[in-house]
């Protein structure tokens, strides 16, 4: 591997919508740039038209009339998935079942007129890049999910991709092997810098894996950013719930503070509103003594979480609020307690419709 | 106790249905080497009538194996590019042409004889021909290997690997070589054993395309029966089970071996 960052092709989806023969619209029209060498990743509830989106990119999928996909500015949109020069892995990986682990790895190169010589050179560097040394010789039916999965990867590397596709990559495996393949894949995509979409349903992965995400919902992007961005600045009230645990409160604004039945909560600059929707991260609500912050509540109920603890209160909002502490705080469910919330934590969001 | 008389009696049923269908055969046989069937086997056994329907039909015989393989090859060149069609394109068009070529199971062999008869009837060296014959086997026995193909690509998600292939670059073609073809191979064995065991039997529809110079083995074999004394008929049936059994155990044996893999 060169190792060099910046590598592969941009995209650039423009007004790329997507209606099914049946007449089901998969995809709104949307325009979308990826940089060279940026990992970007669609994250979305299923049906929401993120795979859609990716099968446009890769050539599986015509956008509808007057959408175009362009790799570096070329219009690639009538060019079939063949010619694009795309690694992609598939969700069910596969693999050709009648090849073994080393011919599935080399069948893009061998397509591509590589020497056989060469070839075995570059399965090799593979199979030592992905941590499968030992099963080239393996049907791929006798493989374990996870070497499945790295195999379907090396597969889709070998042929040096412009751009990489990746389809709920981690998506068959069970939630212990998912979160270590998560942050091997993590390492190797950094490591080999390419353009890579990434489609996931899962927000942590998103999270670490992104450079920059894009929340789909249906059909339509409802926001783009970085990872810190959506979590800490959400667009909407369906981003802020679908990324991490938010508490979503709908309160009266006096002079600049949310009117709650726990107190009066200061918000910070943007006072001119009657009322508003806000949105307040449960690790961002500090516990403190009753009477010691504008806001106070009652326990409800305190579930102990190991690295951390989660209150559920009463009283401070119209509904529950949910708190998270940190593990040393001692508490019990009865008490009363004060909460302290910073007003840049406090976010904003537009009322719904 | 129990145990053993239920093995018992399941034993002796399952000698029954297998003598119901054997004892039929093993007596026709039988009387193909009887000198005289009427006299029974104390007449004496012979090879005469062997060797006296080997001169007669020995061409019919050879001509339906030309048949047979021929049906396979056109099966096998049309139905298995076309089971792959159908089964990536998908939708509503090629549930219907499935459909459409699946029909014949249900239609008497008759009828579509007698259809190809008022649809050729104008291309008299074609009709005249064995060529014709092979027509109406390829449209009967086409279902059988669409549908064996297409079966076996719905277990294996061959429309995802055709995917995977174009994405690492193959063109249409190297996909259907590398990909499709290799991954229903369990289905085209079984679809070819089908097409050709159905082709060396098929009687109705060849009984209406034949002519005197184009018989298959079961048209001989109901000349014979028609027109010649029993023990010839009969050294007929002998060696139809000579010819056919041994292919079908081959092709069984390679079959399997192509399922385990």
């Amino acid at each position: 591997m060169s190792g060099a960052a910046g590598g592969g092709a941009s995209v650039r989806i423009e007004t790329c919508g997507k209606t099914f023969a049946d007449g089901t619209r998969a995809l709104e029209r949307a325009t979308l740039d990826i940089a060279r060498g940026e990992t970007l990743v669609l994250l979305g509830p299923s049906g929401c038209g993120k795979t859609t989106m990716l099968r446009i990119i890769s050539g599986l999928e015509l956008p509808d009339a007057g959408g175009r996909v362009l790799f570096d500015g070329k219009d690639m949109t009538s060019v079939p998935i063949e010619r694009r020069n795309v690694g992609m892995v598939f969700q069910s990986y596969a693999l050709f079942p009648n090849m073994s682990v080393a011919d599935n790895i080399g069948y893009g190169l061998k397509i591509r007129g590589m020497p056989r010589k060469e070839r075995a050179a570059r399965v090799a560097e593979l199979v030592a890049l992905t941590n499968i040394s030992g099963l080239e010789n393996r049907r791929v039916d006798q493989l374990s999910g996870g070497q499945r999965q790295r195999v379907a990867l090396a597969r889709a590397v070998a042929i040096r991709p412009g751009i990489l596709l990746l389809d709920e990559p981690l998506t068959a495996l069970d939630a212990a092997l998912r979160d270590r393949l998560r942050g091997e894949l993590n390492r190797l995509l950094r490591a080999l810098g390419i353009t890579t979409i990434y489609v996931t349903h899962d927000q942590s992965e998103a999270m670490e894996l992104g450079d920059r995400v894009v929340v789909m919902q249906k059909g339509a992007i409802a926001q783009i950013g970085t990872p810190r961005e959506i979590y800490f600045k959400p667009g909407n009230r369906f981003v802020a719930e679908f990324i991490g645990a938010a508490n979503i409160i709908e309160a009266p604004v006096e002079s600049g503070h949310l009117v709650l039945p726990g107190g009066r909560q200061p918000i910070g600059s943007e006072a001119t509103l009657s009322a508003a929707v806000a949105m307040i991260r449960p690790e961002t609500i500090r516990v403190v003594e009753a009477g010691s912050a504008p806001l106070s509540g009652t326990i409800d109920s305190v579930s102990f979480i190991g690295d951390r603890q989660r209150m559920v209160v009463s009283g401070a909002t119209g509904k529950f609020l949910t708190v998270d502490a940190p593990n040393t705080v001692r508490a019990r469910a009865g008490e009363r307690i004060g909460l302290l919330i910073a007003p840049d934590a406090i976010r904003l969001l537009p009322p719904e419709n | 106790m129990r145990d053993r008389l239920i093995f018992t009696s399941q034993l002796i049923f399952t000698l029954l249905v297998a003598a119901f269908l054997v004892v039929p055969a093993i007596l026709s046989i039988t009387a193909g080497v009887t000198v005289n069937y009427f006299r029974g086997i104390q007449s004496g056994v012979t090879l005469q009538w062997v060797f006296q329907v080997w001169d007669l039909y020995a061409g019919t015989i050879l001509l339906s194996f030309v048949i047979a393989f021929a049906t396979l090859a056109v099966t096998l060149l049309a139905g298995v590019p076309s089971a792959y069609a159908l089964h990536v394109r998908g939708g509503r068009l090629s549930r219907i042409v499935e459909e459409i070529i699946t029909l014949p199971l249900a239609i008497p062999g008759l009828a579509i004889a007698l259809a190809l008869l008022f649809t050729y009837q104008g291309f008299g060296e074609f009709r005249r021909s064995w060529l014709f014959i092979l027509t109406g086997h390829a449209v009967f026995t086409m279902p059988f290997m669409v549908r064996s193909v297409m079966a076996v690509f719905a277990t294996v998600d061959i429309k995802t690997l055709d995917e995977g292939a174009a994405s690492l670059g193959a063109s249409p073609w190297r996909r259907f070589r590398d990909v499709i073809v290799p991954n229903a191979v369990p289905g085209i064995l079984a679809g070819s054993l089908m097409v050709v065991t159905l082709s060396l039997g098929e009687f109705n529809l060849t009984w209406m395309l034949h002519t005197p110079l184009t018989k298959t083995l079961p048209i001989g074999l109901a000349d014979s029966y028609a027109s010649m004394r029993l023990e010839v008929a009969s050294a007929y049936t002998l060696i139809f089970f000579v010819m056919i059994i041994p292919l079908l155990v081959a092709m069984q044996m390679f079959a399997d071996k192509g399922q385990v893999r």
